[in-house]
């Protein structure tokens, strides 16, 4: 008898869970696992046979000042689109919820540029910063843009930083506006009544009980543009010499350029762990700023 | 009151104004694929003399269009078909059976769904390269249902312990076999959170670049992102084909979202605020 509800219960988990469960461990558990002991041998396609190294590689990728230049590139890029994009959106969700005649139809059109991938957004813009502008620049004679801005160093930066916030704006827009729709009306009228202004009610108000759409708006863009790829190689190729190239993008040139698995990996597994720890620890801090409603 | 009025008027003017201005890019490319490569170059800010279709006549033929647009429909659409079928029966399994083994495997999805796909990509392609199963499109879209399950079990789990268990009870009770319970009775409740599924997948898979560009080498193989890059390498300063292509890209989302947009703003919220 029990034996016959065991086959029973495989049969339903089988069913019910085979395929997705395979592909899960197919695709993504036992990659990761075997990623882990790939960054612990000197694995070399070219090679084809691999020995056990132990830490050498973590060791190696910390003495690399091109992967820790790099690092510091991309922390700054992260900071200054996170910035960027979310008091934007926060701001553009402020203003779109305040309930007027086409506020719907602002959100879809600021909302259109998540429609798009990262690569075609890349090159939609590659060819605004290397045409349109430097002819907008000779034609007024604006020194800002006079020279295509991917040409050089400190403004490839930039315009990397303003894509991307230009990217998430409308995404963040989005669950910002979900947040303020359940900060109660209740509340706000009240807090009229009382003759709060606007930057009162944002400031003692909207902000504290919005904390949670924060806490996620922060989380995602920090992940989201830790990993920015498409747009990387689309919009700058990582040049002016390798100027603008993001961990992201590195790491992927990295193992597929110069063949060393085991220590493209273990830039991944480090991206990861620094991407994890950031995100983390920041939900954790702003979770704690969050009040009982 | 009539000061009131105008304040909302000049709000609502001003934010008009700036949805122009942050939508420029678009317009100033969208405007520019009429005119030819000599005359964008000249002054890209002119208005078009006539509207000339010529750029998205040859971006059509150059970049086979059509052969990235029916790669990218049928791996898009395939994928979503299986990543939503398969997840909701897993999703079910992992909310009415309180195994063990459940829990355990539920929380392995949730936390993979930090891993980045740059620390899993090395590992595949050396595991499916020694398989002999890169350069095919059936490994992509076993890739694109590995990748896409953890979250798609997730937001099924969430939506299916509010559905009540008296329904699929009685029907047992009546002699209802499990699978048959859950796809006459669960599967038609569940219609909303599978149209939201369908979205999110639908913007991540046709928009993906790298995946595909790791594992499909042969050009009858290409997806349009795959075209795009293909294009712009060889066609690096014949601007106004290039922004046709762009166009023509983008266009079959912008359809899809100009039906479903409610659809696409209320998967936002609901994927990103549970």
């Amino acid at each position: 008898m029990t034996n016959k509800k065991f086959l029973q219960n495989t049969g339903t988990f089988l069913l019910f869970g085979g395929p997705s469960i395979f592909a899960f461990f197919a695709v993504v558990l036992i990659p990761f696992l075997f990623g882990l002991y790939l960054t612990l041998t000197n694995w070399d396609v070219r090679i084809g046979d691999h020995t056990f190294l132990g830490f050498a590689n973590y060791a190696e990728v910390f003495r690399d000042k091109v992967f820790l230049t790099q690092l510091w590139f991309t922390l700054k890029y992260v900071f200054f689109t996170v910035v960027l994009a979310n008091v934007a959106a926060f701001f553009l969700a402020f203003a779109l919820t305040s309930g007027f005649k086409g506020q719907q139809f602002l959100r879809t059109g600021f909302f259109t540029p998540n429609l798009i991938g990262g690569l075609v957004l890349g090159y939609l813009w590659q060819l605004l910063f290397s045409q349109v502008l430097p002819y907008l620049g000779k034609e007024y004679g604006w020194t800002l843009f006079e020279t295509s801005w991917l040409t050089d160093t400190d403004k490839g930066f930039w315009a990397l930083v303003i894509v991307s916030a230009w990217q998430f704006i409308g995404y963040l827009m989005i669950i910002y506006i979900a947040g303020f729709m359940s900060v109660r009306v209740d509340v706000l009228e009240a807090a009229s009544i009382d003759g709060a202004n606007g930057l009162t009610k944002i400031l003692k108000i909207i902000l504290p009980l919005s904390a949670p759409a924060i806490v996620i708006c922060i989380f995602i863009s920090i992940s989201r543009s830790f990993l920015t790829y498409d747009l990387n190689l689309a919009l700058t190729k990582g040049g002016p010499f390798n100027s603008t190239e993001l961990s992201s993008y590195h790491v992927v040139q990295k193992a597929f350029l110069s063949n060393e698995y085991g220590v493209g990996q273990s830039e991944a597994v480090v991206l990861f762990a620094v991407v994890a720890i950031i995100a983390l620890t920041q939900a954790y801090f702003l979770k704690k700023l969050e009040v009982e409603e | 009151m009539r000061g009131f009025k105008t304040s909302i008027f000049l709000k609502t003017i001003s934010l008009y104004i700036l949805l122009l201005a942050f939508l420029f890019p678009f317009l100033v490319v969208i405007l520019n694929t009429f005119k030819s490569t000599q005359q964008f170059v000249e002054n890209p800010l002119s208005w078009p003399t006539r509207f000339n279709f010529s750029n998205y006549a040859k971006a059509f033929k150059d970049m086979d269009f059509i052969t990235g647009f029916l790669n990218s429909s049928m791996i898009t659409v395939i994928s979503v078909i299986i990543i939503v079928f398969f997840s909701s029966m897993t999703g079910y399994l992992f909310v009415r059976f309180k195994w063990k083994a459940n829990s355990i495997l539920f929380f392995s999805m949730l936390a993979s769904m930090t891993l980045p796909f740059q620390a899993l990509m090395i590992p595949l392609v050396v595991i499916y390269g020694n398989l002999g199963l890169l350069n095919s499109i059936a490994t992509l879209l076993f890739m694109y249902l590995g990748f896409g399950i953890p979250f798609a079990v997730f937001t099924f789990h969430g939506f299916i312990k509010g559905v009540p268990l008296e329904l699929e009870e009685s029907a047992s009770i009546d002699g209802s076999s499990r699978a048959r319970t859950f796809f006459q009775i669960v599967v038609p409740l569940l219609k909303p959170v599978m149209v939201t599924l369908i979205v999110l997948d639908t913007l991540w898979i046709w928009n993906d670049y790298l995946l595909p560009s790791l594992l499909l080498q042969s050009p009858s193989m290409r997806t349009l992102p795959l075209s795009n890059y293909g294009f712009f390498s060889t066609y690096s300063v014949d601007y106004s084909p290039l922004m046709a292509g762009l166009i023509m890209t983008i266009i079959p989302v912008l359809i899809l979202y100009l039906f479903l947009q409610k659809h696409i703003i209320k998967g936002i919220t609901e994927g990103a605020l549970k």
